[in-house]
């Protein structure tokens, strides 16, 4: 029988280190194995001992991509454990804070490391000599989601200025004020965005998924909601641990999460797109229309046109939290820690983001638990590969290798992210 | 390198968070000017096009944990001509050096699912401990200002002009009143390598070291002013183990007050 195998060493235009390797028996595929090589931090371990405060610049450090969404949910838990609410206009800035870091991660990979896979170029650089003004509108659109993260944190990568309670400095209306302009550009450059990824030409492929997001009454999910599926789930962030567990297997330095006991399920985008059209503002929605996916969206290859109407979203969301700002009299609300467990999901730009931590009545970090979005798609992402590459055995090597490079990059996987988390959260003695 | 050609520009990656990289794509109005000027002949994490070496400038993201990265380290820096490590990981180790401060017997108690799966090093380590580095640009994230300036200073065969002193000076500069001395804030601006513009104290917070050590930090003198502002031990302990702990004197000063 004819066997053949299929191996990417290093994937390209993901963040992390990470390789494919499937085996093809004749026309039946034997093994699927997306390999995390990227070597494990041990996070969990070294965030025991520290401060509640320490929190959210540590788990920063966890991504450069996405520094934002671990400080959102470090601080969310924080606020859980000792139960604080911050309201009003320091939590609109810290939706703001979100936006700019989803409008930066998107793009980035809009047009950076997903686009080039469609156009059959082999980075952005190539692309730019092709299409100069559509990589450069790319690029500017992804600067104006730095500029956000940058007035209000100080810097595009690990933040200063998040804290648990609000922010060490918050912004006046006059500083804010630059970048409504921006955004409003920004706006319109997502629109352009949409328009253009939707012509791209998309293998027919649509599993039939289990999608996991948050979801929020009133407002397109950031940091507050309940975890929902399209299978019925419908549980508060507290009682994650009984829905949802991980498992080490022996080719991955990341953990895999299934829903119990062992479903694998889809975070990120598509699944916040599946189970919250409604909650988009209304131009979103009328470019996601337009764009064929009134329905919902099913095809994984497709999340780059989601990747992009979320874009819009944020820009959108971002005008209109930059319009209503009032600064607030205190830059952030007192904080009182006490002997107690703290509980958060937020939505990662790549999905929902879990942090949980125990912590002692001085304050003091006594265990930590953080899900990070890659780590939760990486079965799903493995079961794709068992279900496209049957269908596509015909293609010549190089083109099926490039197109499982593609179906890997459909999830936007971030491997530093996923593992820093290797071991339990657990220490016997 | 040879005329009429491009020089060849590598990146590579190390135990990180992939953020000091990221930074050369965060530089939206400078990258295809960069692109222009160079050729990029390895950047995982922005092309699968990879052009063989020798690398004129090899950029190293991230710290030493693995065995395997102990080996790879060595062939980068034969094929590199110069070689710049990037941020704290590659500086000095990075968050993940924490590891380096747990004593063995407690480190080994932590229960791992398999362990047999896992290869790691018991410490963290910055590249310049494995082979000869030819600059190291600090912080955790680098500054993409810095990060522009030392590429092109490497390219022209020139210095790269990144001062040396304290936060402290740029925080002067800034015109920001200091947080200590006005709000008693601790703040290790006054030992930490400049860099950032002194980002923390302009949002009314106190410096936590990102950057690293300056050159000749006075350490002591600045935890005897932290204890005066009610400062603990164990205060002082954390603050100077953090993204740069494995730096010499930050390394030395938190072990001063462990006992």
């Amino acid at each position: 029988m004819k066997s053949r195998t299929i191996k990417v060493d290093y994937l390209a235009r993901v963040e992390g280190e990470g390789a494919l390797f499937v085996k093809i028996r004749g026309d039946k595929v034997e093994d699927v194995k997306l390999k995390i090589f990227e070597p494990p931090r041990f996070f969990e371990a070294f965030l025991r001992g520290r401060r509640y405060s320490e929190a959210p610049d540590i788990t920063a450090r966890i991504c450069g991509i996405c520094p934002i969404a671990y400080q959102m949910s470090a601080v969310h838990a924080m606020e859980d454990a000792f139960g604080i609410k911050v309201e009003g206009p320091l939590r609109d800035l810290r939706r703001l804070i979100y936006c700019g870091e989803w409008i930066e991660s998107h793009v980035l990979h809009i047009y950076m490391l997903h686009a080039p896979d469609f156009l059959g170029v082999p980075d952005a650089i190539h692309l730019a000599r092709e299409h100069p003004q559509i990589v450069q509108r790319g690029l500017q659109l992804k600067k104006a989601g730095n500029e956000i993260v940058t007035l209000l944190g100080g810097r595009e990568i690990h933040p200063i200025n998040v804290r648990v309670g609000g922010f060490y400095r918050v912004p006046t209306r006059s500083e804010l004020a630059p970048l409504l302009e921006r955004l409003k550009w920004a706006r319109d450059a997502a629109i352009e965005t949409v328009r253009w990824v939707a012509r791209f030409p998309f293998p027919e492929f649509e599993p039939d998924y289990t999608f996991v997001s948050l979801r929020h009454p009133g407002e397109y999910p950031f940091n507050e909601g309940r975890l929902v599926s399209n299978r019925g789930l419908d549980i508060s962030v507290r009682e994650y641990d009984d829905h949802f567990t991980e498992e080490h297997v022996e080719h991955s330095n990341a953990l895999h999460s299934v829903l119990k006991p062992r479903t694998p399920y889809f975070v990120g985008p598509l699944a916040r797109y599946n189970l919250n059209f409604d909650r988009l503002s209304p131009v979103a929605q009328e470019e996601a229309r337009a764009a064929g996916l009134a329905d919902g969206c099913l095809n994984p290859f497709q999340s780059i046109i989601v990747r992009s109407v979320e874009t819009v979203q944020a820009c959108d969301e971002a005008v209109r939290l930059i319009e209503r700002y009032e600064r607030p009299a205190e830059p952030s609300v007192p904080v009182h820690p006490q002997a107690a467990r703290g509980y958060a999901c937020t939505e990662a730009p790549r999905g929902t983001l879990y942090h949980r931590y125990r912590i002692d009545e001085s304050g003091t970090i006594r265990e930590a638990k953080i899900v990070p979005p890659t780590s939760q798609n990486q079965k799903t992402i493995e079961q794709d590969l068992w279900q496209f590459i049957p269908q596509h055995l015909e293609e010549s090597h190089d083109k099926l290798r490039w197109q499982c490079e593609q179906a890997i990059r459909n999830y936007d996987p971030c491997i530093s992210c996923a593992t820093h988390f290797l071991k339990l959260d657990l220490d016997r003695e | 390198m040879a005329q009429n050609k491009k020089p060849k520009l590598a990146v590579w990656k190390f135990a990180s968070c992939d953020g000091c990289q990221l930074s050369l794509l965060d530089c939206e109005d400078e990258l295809l000017e960069v692109a222009g000027a160079v050729e990029i002949a390895n950047f995982m994490e922005a092309s699968g096009a990879v052009v063989k070496g020798p690398y004129d400038l090899s950029l190293v993201e991230g710290s030493i944990t693995t065995p395997h990265d102990a080996e790879r380290i060595h062939q980068i820096r034969r094929a590199s001509r110069f070689l710049v490590t990037i941020g704290a990981c590659a500086t000095a180790g990075g968050i993940q050096a924490l590891r380096n401060f747990s004593d063995v017997k407690k480190f080994t108690s932590i229960v791992y699912a398999t362990p047999a799966y896992i290869e790691t090093l018991s410490k963290s380590t910055p590249i310049s401990e494995h082979i000869p580095v030819d600059f190291e640009l600090r912080g955790c994230p680098i500054s993409k200002q810095q990060l522009l300036e030392v590429v092109s200073a490497f390219l022209n065969h020139r210095k790269p002009n990144t001062p040396a002193h304290s936060v402290c000076i740029e925080c002067k500069l800034r015109g920001n009143v200091c947080v200590m001395v006005a709000n008693g804030t601790p703040c290790l601006g006054p030992v930490t390598h400049a860099g950032c513009g002194a980002l923390c104290p302009t949002y009314d917070r106190g410096c936590y070291g990102c950057f690293g050590p300056m050159e000749s930090p006075n350490t002591k003198s600045l935890s005897e002013g932290w204890s005066r502002l009610g400062a603990k031990e164990g205060d002082l302990v954390r603050a100077f183990r953090s993204f740069n702990a494995y730096a010499d004197p930050f390394r030395k000063e938190s072990e001063a007050h462990e006992k």
